[in-house]
C-alpha cells in the first residue's frame, strides 16, 4: 500500500473537469514522476494532493487518512511538502531565513534539521546569510527544496524542479532529489525534462488530458515504443 | 576670507534654522513613510488613510493628556502626552483593527484591486478626517507642557559669546530620540523574531508564505498595530513641535508619501532615508540665506534680497517636484523597492 494516493481524482478550476479521473500512487522511500504533454494535468494533479483545487470526485489518503477536507496549510501540518515551480523562494531573505520560514510551523527546536538541510545542500551553508534572490537558478531550488523540507515532509511535491536550469545542475539536483529518497521520503514530481526525471524514477506517470496513459517503473516506460515516440521524442 | 567667528556663527545659524528642525521634521516624516511602507508592503495598497491616522492617534492623545492634565498629573520636566502616548496609541489600533474588519476585510474577500483598496483607503481617510474634527474641531490645539527648552538661544550665546544663538528644544530632542528608539525596536522585530520574519516572509512572497503555514489574518492585526503606533507617535511627535490642526496632518500626507516612493515603497529602511532626504529638502530650499551668506560672503558681495529659493508657502512643491522626479527616473526608489 503506497504512502500517498489518490484515486479517480477528478477536478480542475471552476470551469470544465481538468483532471478526468487520474490514479496516483507514491510509496516511502520512492522517486514518482509524472511526465506528459503540455496541457496533460501534470500540476494540477500536484494541485489535487496539496488542496488547492475545486474537486470533483476521487480520493486522496495520506498513510490510509482521507485528507480531501483538509486546507492546504493542513496538508503542509499533516506531513506534504510542496516546492512551486516559480516564485519559490524569499527572494528578499537571507538563505538561512528562508529555511526558518519553511519550519514556521513548527515549536520545536529546528536546528537539527537546518543542519541535515546544509549536509544534503553544503552550498546553502557557505551561503546561508546572502539573499536567496541573489543566488543562481540552481542555487535558488536548493533553497526552494530545503525549504520545504524544513517541516521534515513525509510526502515531497516538486512541480519542475529542473525547469530552467542547466543540464548538470539538472543531474545535481537529481542526486539530490535522490538522497531525499533515501530519508524514507515519498517524492513526487512533475518534469518537463521526461527522459532523465524516468531515469532516476521508481514509477512514472504519463498523463494525457487528465487520465492515466502509461504507468510503469522509470525503465519501462522508457523502454517502452509508444511512450518513446509520443513523449519522449524518439 | 571670513574671519573664523563669522564661520562659527554660519554654521552656528545653520543648525539652529535648517540642520534641527530638518532633523525633527525628518524624523516625524521618516516614522510617518515607515508606517505607509509598511502597510503597502504586506497589504499591498497605499493608505491614504494614514494622514489621518496620525491626527486621530495625536487627537485621542491630547484627549487623554488633557484629562490628565486636569487631574494634576505630570511627567516632570517631559510632556504629559508621553504619559498619554501609550493609551493614545492603543485606542489608535483598536479603531484600526475596527477598520480593518468591518471595510479592508470585505475587499481582501472579494479579492479587489489594488487601486480599489485606494479608493477604500480614500474613504475611510474622509471618515477619520470627520470623526477628528467632530470631537476636537478644526483649530489648532495646544497641549505641550513641561520645559520647552533644553538650553535657550540666549544662554547659548552668553554661554559661547557668539552673535548667534542656537535654542535646543525639548520636543525635538524627544521627537529625535523617541524616533530612534523606534525605529531601532522595529528593525529588531522586523529582522529578529520569528512573527517579524514571518511578515517580511508574507511581504516578499505571499503564496509561498502562506504554503509555509503563515497565517495572513495574524500578519494583517500585527501590521495595523504597528501602523497605529507609528501612527500616533508620529503625529503627537509632530503636534508637540509644532501644533495640533487637523487639516495639517491631511496636508503631511504628500511628504509622507514622497518620502516613502523616493526610499522604495515596501522597504523601511527607504522610509527613513526618504523622510530626511524630503525633511531636508524642504527646509534648505525654503530658507532665507542672506544672513548665512552676510556671515560668508566679503562685504561688496553682500546681498540684498532674501537669498530664499522658494517661500515657505511652496514647500509642498518641493515633495511634489522630488516625487515627480523620482518617478520618473527611478521609480523604484533609492532602495529598489515596489513601483506604485
Amino acid at each position: 500500500m503506497s504512502y500517498l494516493v489518490g484515486k479517480d481524482l477528478c477536478g480542475g478550476y471552476g470551469g470544465p473537469d481538468i483532471l478526468k479521473g487520474c490514479d496516483i500512487e507514491v510509496g516511502k522511500g520512492e522517486v514518482v514522476v509524472i511526465v506528459g504533454p503540455n496541457g496533460a494535468g501534470k500540476s494540477t494533479a500536484m494541485k489535487a494532493f496539496l488542496g488547492m483545487l475545486q474537486m470533483t470526485g476521487g480520493s486522496i489518503t495520506l498513510g490510509g487518512e482521507d485528507i480531501m477536507s483538509l486546507s492546504p496549510q493542513q496538508r503542509i501540518r499533516a506531513g506534504i511538502g510542496f516546492v512551486p515551480q516559480t516564485h519559490n523562494v524569499f527572494t528578499g531573505m537571507s538563505v538561512e531565513e528562508n529555511l526558518e520560514m519553511g519550519a514556521f510551523i513548527r515549536d520545536d527546536d529546528i536546528s537539527g534539521t537546518l543542519e541535515e538541510i546544509y549536509q544534503l545542500f553544503p552550498i546553502l551553508k557557505e551561503k546561508r546569510l546572502q539573499a536567496a534572490g541573489e543566488l543562481s537558478g540552481g542555487q535558488r531550488q536548493q533553497v526552494a527544496v530545503g525549504r520545504a523540507m524544513m517541516t521534515k515532509p513525509s510526502v515531497l511535491m516538486l512541480d519542475e524542479p529542473t525547469a530552467g536550469v542547466s543540464p548538470i545542475v539538472m543531474d545535481e539536483l537529481f542526486d539530490r532529489i535522490l538522497e531525499v529518497r533515501a530519508k524514507n521520503v515519498a517524492v513526487l514530481m512533475v518534469e518537463q525534462n521526461a527522459r532523465q526525471a524516468l531515469q532516476i524514477a521508481d514509477k512514472g506517470y504519463v498523463l494525457v488530458m487528465g487520465e492515466n496513459r502509461f504507468t510503469g517503473t522509470g525503465a519501462e516506460l522508457l523502454a517502452d515504443d509508444d511512450v518513446r515516440k509520443s513523449f519522449l521524442g524518439g | 576670507m571670513p574671519e573664523f567667528i563669522d564661520i562659527l556663527n554660519a554654521l552656528v545659524l545653520m543648525t539652529n534654522y535648517v540642520i534641527l528642525p530638518a532633523l525633527t521634521y525628518g524624523s516625524q516624516l521618516a516614522l510617518g513613510a515607515l508606517g505607509v511602507t509598511l502597510v503597502f508592503g504586506i497589504l499591498r495598497f497605499s493608505n491614504f488613510a494614514h494622514g489621518d491616522t496620525m491626527a486621530f492617534g495625536a487627537m485621542v492623545t491630547i484627549l487623554i493628556t488633557w484629562w490628565f492634565q486636569s487631574l494634576g498629573l505630570s511627567f516632570g520636566p517631559l510632556p504629559t502626552a508621553l504619559l498619554a502616548l501609550p493609551f493614545g496609541i492603543a485606542v489608535t489600533a483598536v479603531f484600526l483593527l475596527f477598520t480593518d474588519r468591518f471595510v479592508y476585510k470585505h475587499y481582501r474577500g472579494i479579492g479587489a484591486k489594488p487601486i480599489t483598496f485606494v479608493m477604500v483607503s480614500v474613504g475611510v481617510m474622509f471618515i477619520m478626517n470627520g470623526l477628528v474634527r467632530f470631537v476636537i474641531g478644526p483649530a489648532d490645539q495646544r497641549f505641550a507642557d513641561g520645559a520647552r527648552f533644553i538650553f535657550k538661544a540666549r544662554e547659548f550665546k552668553e554661554y559661547t559669546g557668539l552673535a548667534e544663538g542656537l535654542a535646543l528644544r525639548s520636543s525635538q530632542v524627544i521627537t529625535i530620540v523617541l524616533a530612534i528608539i523606534l525605529v531601532a525596536a522595529l528593525f529588531w522585530f522586523l529582522q529578529k523574531t520569528k512573527t517579524g520574519k514571518a511578515m517580511r516572509a508574507f511581504s516578499d512572497n505571499e503564496n509561498l508564505a502562506l504554503l509555509s503555514g503563515i497565517d495572513p489574518d495574524k500578519i494583517v492585526r500585527i501590521t495595523w498595530i504597528l501602523a497605529a503606533i507609528l501612527a500616533t507617535v508620529a503625529g503627537v511627535l509632530y503636534g508637540l513641535d509644532k501644533s495640533f490642526k487637523p487639516f495639517v496632518y491631511f496636508q503631511l500626507l504628500l511628504p509622507i508619501f514622497a518620502a516613502a516612493i523616493v526610499g522604495g515603497l515596501g522597504k523601511p529602511i527607504g522610509a527613513i532615508a526618504g523622510g530626511f532626504i524630503i525633511a531636508f529638502s524642504e527646509v534648505a530650499i525654503t530658507y532665507v540665506y542672506k544672513k548665512f551668506l552676510i556671515y560668508l560672503l566679503p562685504e561688496n558681495l553682500e546681498p540684498e534680497s532674501l537669498m530664499q529659493l522658494l517661500a515657505t508657502e511652496y514647500k509642498f512643491a518641493v515633495s511634489f517636484v522630488i516625487l515627480v522626479l523620482v518617478l520618473l527616473v527611478r521609480p523604484t526608489g533609492i532602495f529598489k523597492g515596489n513601483v506604485v
